[in-house]
Formats: C-alpha cells, sequence, structure tokens
C-alpha cells in the first residue's frame, strides 16, 4: 500500500508547539484564548485506534471478506438446498448450476461440504488462536517478567510441550478418548494445547526486552506495581508480536485440525472441516480438481484475511504508526 | 566516614537535610557464564559515597561516565537495593523499605531521566503518562483535569497536546512531559539523572532554566546528576566529584570551582572550554592519561593514584607509597573543604 489515505491528513499533522525556552509563563493564562486557537477535538484512545484500524485500507477490506465469508457459510449452510450430509445421487459431477462446486463420489454436493467446513474450521480456528494466544502470553509474560526460577520452571515445560511428538500423544488420546471425542470444542482445546508453546517463548522474549525499558524503571519510581507495568507498559508494547502470533494460528490450526481427523480424534464424518475436505480432495485434484481447489481457495482467504486483518490492528495499536494517521 | 558529617557551610543551611545519604555502597554481581551461574566477582559501582541534600538546594553530582553517578541515584530511589549504607529522606530509613512501603515515600522524591525517548511509554498519550502518577497513588479524580493543565503550563508545554504521543514531540518537550510527570506528585527532592545531557545545547538551556525556575516557585530539592561541568556551574549550589564510585571532593559551587584541591576535579576544570581564544590557549591543561580503572576490581589506597599527575609527577617515591596503601578519607586538610587526596592542594585552575 503506498498510497496513503486520502482523508484525514490535516490537522493532527501540523508543526509541535513552540518552544518557550524561559519555560512556564508567568500566570495562567487566559482559557478563552487557548480554546480558540486550537479546535482539535479531544478523542478518546479507544476512538483513535478505532480510526487508525479504518484507514487502514487492506485490513478492512479484509474484515468484511472475512464476516461476509462467515456470514456466507452460515447462512448459505441454512438457505442451500442440499444438506452437507444429504446424498444427492449425482455422483463425482464437475460444477454445474445445479452443483456450483460440484459433488463428491458418494453424491455430496461439494458447495454444502465447503458451507459446512467454513463455519466449522472458522470456529476451531478462532477459538483456537484465542486460547493459545492468551495461555501463551500469560505464561511468557511471567516467565519473562519475573525471570528466575518461574522462568525456568515455566520455559523447561515449554520445552516439554514442543519436544513431546504431538502426534503420538494425540494418537494415544484418540485411542483412549475415542470417537465421543469428536466435537469442535475438544479439538480447539487440544490445538489450544499445542499452539501456545511458540507463542509464550515470543512473548518472554519481548517482554525480556520490555522490561528494561526506562519507562518501566520510571513507572517503578513512581510507586507502580507489577501488575500495573505488566498491563499498562509491557502489554501494550508487546501487542503488535502477540497479534502477529495469533494471525499465524489461526492458519495453522485450520490445517493441524486435518491431521487430528485423520487419527480419529477431530471432527468426524458426516460433519466436515476445511481441512478434511483438503485431505479427502488431494488424491483428486488432478483428475477432479473441484474437490481440491474449491475448499483450499476458501482456506487461502481465511488465512490471508486473518493475516491482514492482524496487520491493521497491530498497526491500529501502535501510535507511532504513521502511515495511518489518526 | 565520619568526616563528611562536617559539611561545609551552604547557603542553604540552617535547615535539617531533606535527603541524606551515608556509606552507600552498590555492588552488582559478575556471573560466570554457562548454566550454573557462579558469583565470580563484584562490579564496585558505588562505594561508600555519603551527602546530605537540604531543602531547596541543588546539589550537583559530576564525574565521568561509569563512574556510579546514575547508580547512586537509582539506589538512593531504592529503584536497585542498596548493598549496604543508608539513605534517610525526610527522617525515615528508605534502605528497609518494601517497595509497598516505599509507595508513599515515592510521592515526594522523585526522578527525571535522562534519555527523554526511552522514559516516555510509546503507547500512552502524555496526559496518561503525567496522570499516571496520580492514578497509582489514587489521587486522580475528576478535578485532575485543572491539576494536569497547570502541569503542563507550569513546564511550558501546550495542555491541549495532551492527547498526543511521545514521538510527537521533540527531545525538548519529552523533557518536559517528563519533568511533569515528576512534578504531578508534588514532591519535595528530585533527583536530576543527566536531565539536558541527551539533548540540544540550544535546548538545555531551557530545560535548565525551567529547573531553575521550578526550584523557586516549588522549593524543591535537587540532586542534579551531570557529566557537563558548564552545566553544573550554571546550576548547583554545591558540587560533589565523583571518580569510581567514591566522592573526592565536595564543596560549595563558587569555592570548588575557584579553588579545587583534589587532583582529578582540577584536571576536570582544565578541560572546560574557555569561550575566549587568547586565554584558551594560553592556559595550562591538566591531562589524565588512560582509562578508568575497571571497577571489578579497583587501585588499592587511592583509586585516582593510576591516572593522578600528582602521583605520576610531583610526589616522592615516599609520598607515592601512602597512595598506594592508604586510602584518603574525604576530609578536610587545611583547604576550605573536604577533598579525598592525602596531598590535597588547592590550585587555581579556571
Amino acid at each position: 500500500m503506498a498510497s496513503g489515505p486520502t482523508t484525514g491528513t490535516s490537522t493532527t499533522g501540523g508543526p509541535d508547539l513552540v518552544e518557550t525556552p524561559g519555560g512556564a509563563q508567568p500566570g495562567p493564562k487566559p482559557a478563552g484564548v487557548v480554546e480558540r486557537e486550537f479546535t482539535v477535538a479531544v478523542r478518546s484512545q479507544r476512538q483513535m485506534i478505532l480510526r487508525r484500524f479504518l484507514n487502514h485500507r487492506l485490513a478492512v477490506a479484509s474484515l468484511i471478506i472475512f464476516i461476509a465469508l462467515l456470514m456466507g457459510s452460515l447462512i448459505g449452510g441454512r438457505l442451500w438446498h442440499y444438506g452437507f450430509a444429504d446424498r444427492t445421487g449425482d455422483y463425482s459431477q464437475p460444477p454445474s448450476l445445479k452443483h456450483p462446486m460440484g459433488t463428491d463420489d458418494i453424491g455430496h454436493d461439494v458447495m454444502a461440504l465447503v458451507f459446512r467446513g467454513a463455519q466449522k474450521s472458522v470456529q476451531i480456528a478462532l477459538l483456537v488462536a484465542l486460547l493459545s494466544t492468551t495461555i501463551g502470553t500469560l505464561v511468557g509474560a511471567v516467565a519473562g517478567f519475573y525471570r528466575g526460577r518461574a522462568d525456568a520452571l515455566l520455559m523447561r515445560f515449554v520445552d516439554l510441550v514442543l519436544t513431546v511428538p504431538s502426534l503420538a500423544i494425540l494418537a494415544v488420546l484418540a485411542s483412549v478418548v475415542g470417537s465421543k471425542a469428536g466435537g469442535w470444542f475438544f479439538v480447539a482445546i487440544v490445538l489450544a494445547g499445542i499452539t501456545w508453546a511458540p507463542i509464550s517463548r515470543v512473548v518472554r522474549g519481548v517482554f525480556l526486552s520490555l522490561r528494561e525499558k526506562e519507562y518501566v524503571e520510571a513507572a517503578r519510581a513512581l510507586g507502580a506495581n507489577d501488575r500495573r507495568i505488566i498491563f499498562r507498559h509491557l502489554l501494550p508494547n508487546a501487542l503488535g508480536a502477540i497479534i502477529v502470533n495469533a494471525t499465524i494460528v489461526v492458519a495453522v490450526a485450520i490445517l493441524t485440525e486435518t491431521a487430528l481427523s485423520y487419527l480419529g480424534v477431530g471432527v468426524q464424518r458426516p460433519d466436515t472441516s476445511l481441512g478434511l475436505l483438503i485431505s479427502d480432495g488431494q488424491g483428486a485434484a488432478q483428475t477432479r480438481p473441484w474437490l481440491f481447489y474449491f475448499p483450499g481457495l476458501v482456506i487461502i482467504l481465511i488465512a490471508l484475511t486473518v493475516n491482514f486483518i492482524g496487520d491493521g490492528l497491530r498497526d491500529a495499536f501502535d501510535p507511532t504508526q504513521t502511515r495511518v494517521r489518526a | 566516614m565520619t568526616a563528611t558529617a562536617e559539611q561545609p557551610a551552604s547557603t542553604a543551611i540552617g535547615t535539617e537535610p531533606v535527603l541524606s545519604v551515608r556509606d552507600l555502597v552498590k555492588h552488582f554481581p559478575i556471573t560466570s557464564r554457562g548454566v550454573i551461574r557462579r558469583k565470580i566477582g563484584d562490579i564496585h559501582a558505588v562505594c561508600g559515597v555519603s551527602f546530605d541534600l537540604y531543602p531547596r538546594e541543588t546539589l550537583g553530582l559530576v564525574g565521568e561516565s561509569g563512574c556510579g553517578k546514575s547508580t547512586t541515584g537509582r539506589t538512593v530511589l531504592q529503584l536497585q537495593p542498596a548493598t549496604s549504607g543508608s539513605v534517610v529522606f525526610q527522617g525515615q530509613e528508605l534502605t528497609d523499605k518494601s517497595s509497598k512501603q516505599m509507595r508513599s515515600v515515592r510521592r515526594d522524591l522523585q526522578i527525571v531521566f535522562q534519555d527523554p525517548y526511552a522514559s516516555l511509554n510509546p503507547r500512552m498519550t502524555v496526559n496518561d503518562i503525567v496522570a499516571e502518577p496520580l492514578r497509582i497513588h489514587g489521587l486522580h479524580d475528576k478535578h485532575s483535569g485543572d491539576k494536569m493543565r497547570e502541569l503542563f503550563r507550569l513546564v511550558g508545554l501546550n495542555p491541549e497536546h495532551g492527547n498526543r504521543y511521545p514521538h510527537e514531540f521533540s527531545g525538548g518537550q519529552r523533557q518536559r512531559i517528563g519533568i511533569a510527570r515528576a512534578l504531578a506528585l508534588e514532591p519535595k527532592a528530585l533527583i536530576l539523572d543527566e536531565p539536558v545531557s541527551a539533548l540540544d545545547v540550544s535546548i538545555q538551556a531551557g530545560v535548565v532554566n525551567l529547573l531553575e525556575e521550578l526550584q523557586d516557585r516549588l522549593g524543591l530539592a535537587y540532586l542534579f546528576i551531570a557529566h557537563d561541568l558548564s552545566v553544573v556551574r550554571h546550576i548547583a549550589d554545591r558540587v560533589a566529584v565523583m571518580y569510581l564510585g567514591k566522592i573526592v571532593e565536595l564543596a560549595d559551587r563558587p569555592e570548588l570551582f575557584d579553588r579545587p584541591a583534589h587532583p582529578y576535579t582540577q584536571a576536570l576544570m582544565s578541560a572546560i572550554p574557555i569561550p575566549d581564544p587568547v586565554k584558551e590557549r594560553e592556559r595550562r591543561r591538566i591531562v589524565i592519561r588512560g582509562d578508568v580503572p575497571s571497577p571489578a576490581s579497583p587501585p588499592s589506597g587511592c583509586r585516582f593514584r593510576t591516572r593522578c599527575p600528582k602521583f605520576a609527577n610531583q610526589l616522592s617515591e615516599g609520598e607515592r607509597e601512602r597512595c598506594v596503601e592508604e586510602e584518603p578519607a574525604l576530609i578536610e586538610r587545611g583547604q576550605g573543604h573536604p577533598a579525598a587526596c592525602h596531598y590535597a592542594a588547592v590550585e587555581k585552575v579556571l
């Protein structure tokens, strides 16, 4: 996005205030003078963040597409005259007016499957992103802020989570819990249990560097307690890294969920997800490409839009971001 | 070191000191690399510093980089725990206070940091930054708006710019924000940790004048940490010169600048530029060679002897022995004010 926003460039970008080398003016200024000079309305921080986000065109477009996708799959799934579990009697049909995305070899309408799959996948991915980001941030923040023993303990645990082959554990889990565990909620929790670890390492690193900043020392000198320092000073400054990681998790969750389905813990048939559709359609990519490309397209669309939304959020929360002016 | 108890007569004397520091020591552990971090030594950042700060006075603390000036300031504020020694502020001992107990003290003892680019949270608006001390101490209410406007005017900032972020201001303005934040709680004493050394010379004057004006108006006491002698000469009432973690000379400002007794102080003075080319060319320079010795293993006896021009050029073999073996106390030796040199002698440099 080389071209800057065409709106809202004026007043706030003006020259800085004039230095008065003598320091304070003698006596208070008459209030009326100041008010006439400056007409810039005082905006709340929330408004400024919203404005910055809305000025990020790609992010806004992505948000619109993402919401449309979500609503489309929700409403479309209801309205479309085939259900995702229906057998239509048309086997392996290429896209046509009757089946805009074709049908698979046992007669499912692919459009109905994609609607249902997108719904499930987004549901899972968003919950995973939320859970793993929360856990990862919490663990990373505690480790990075308190260092010492807490850090060593938590980080060794993170190492454990990262090194233990998660698929092997899942296979065992699958045989223990069996098909009862097909619910999307369970899938999300399992996925979050894997994906929080890298996030916690990133957050720890950011916190380790941020806690040494002079403004943190300044806050301490003012008498701020740990909670205030973490939530008011460190977290807002770590937000960029956290958001970027959360958006990556969304894409990762959609794809990893496929592996879970293979092992029998993921979303189970006749229910479906985008990951499941992709893995089913993989072998047919040459002969019946519609089975593979339609769900693939939707996955790419979701991953891309979520990434851009994350970009927009990161910039919106960063006041030094001058490309888009509040 | 009881010698410092006999403080030189000061312009602000006659009252109890607001802050009194005695034998303050701060060591930083040096640890070995690797999994098991053994302590293999100490950085002796501050070694037995004592001084008093009186109400409405400015005590300048000068010295070259790494001599422990800033560490002294931070340890006084308990931002770093002191290794030993005592810090008494308004009659209260600070070194054994918990961080919770320190909170009430912090209302009266504040700090302004050196780097106005690093000491303000980039994600907070200026309003939030200046209001933060009020929020922390539960003083933020609906009248705070007026108070904030007053603070902004006090430091020469436009109150209407409170909704901006620090990066939208220049260095001098940012330092004013830092000062406004420190003043929000109406402290009695301010530790100014090189408040102008990160600023352009043209801006420095503005901030220094502002500080002087605020002192007059609000009756503040300043511990002014600096390495720029000309700034200290302008603002300080008394000056303490630090070298490698110790105060080597302490005197009223005119006395110190006119009659420096410690060789280190003399060398510092001779490095102040004189704005007169003829005089500047003719003056005698006392040049110190070499670097500051490692604070991990400071020299025995007098810490300055490894670089002392007097030790190298003027003293006899027998006299030198005393410098190597005996640490000079910060006492008066007939030169009018305390200096930590066995052979202290007043020499006019400026």
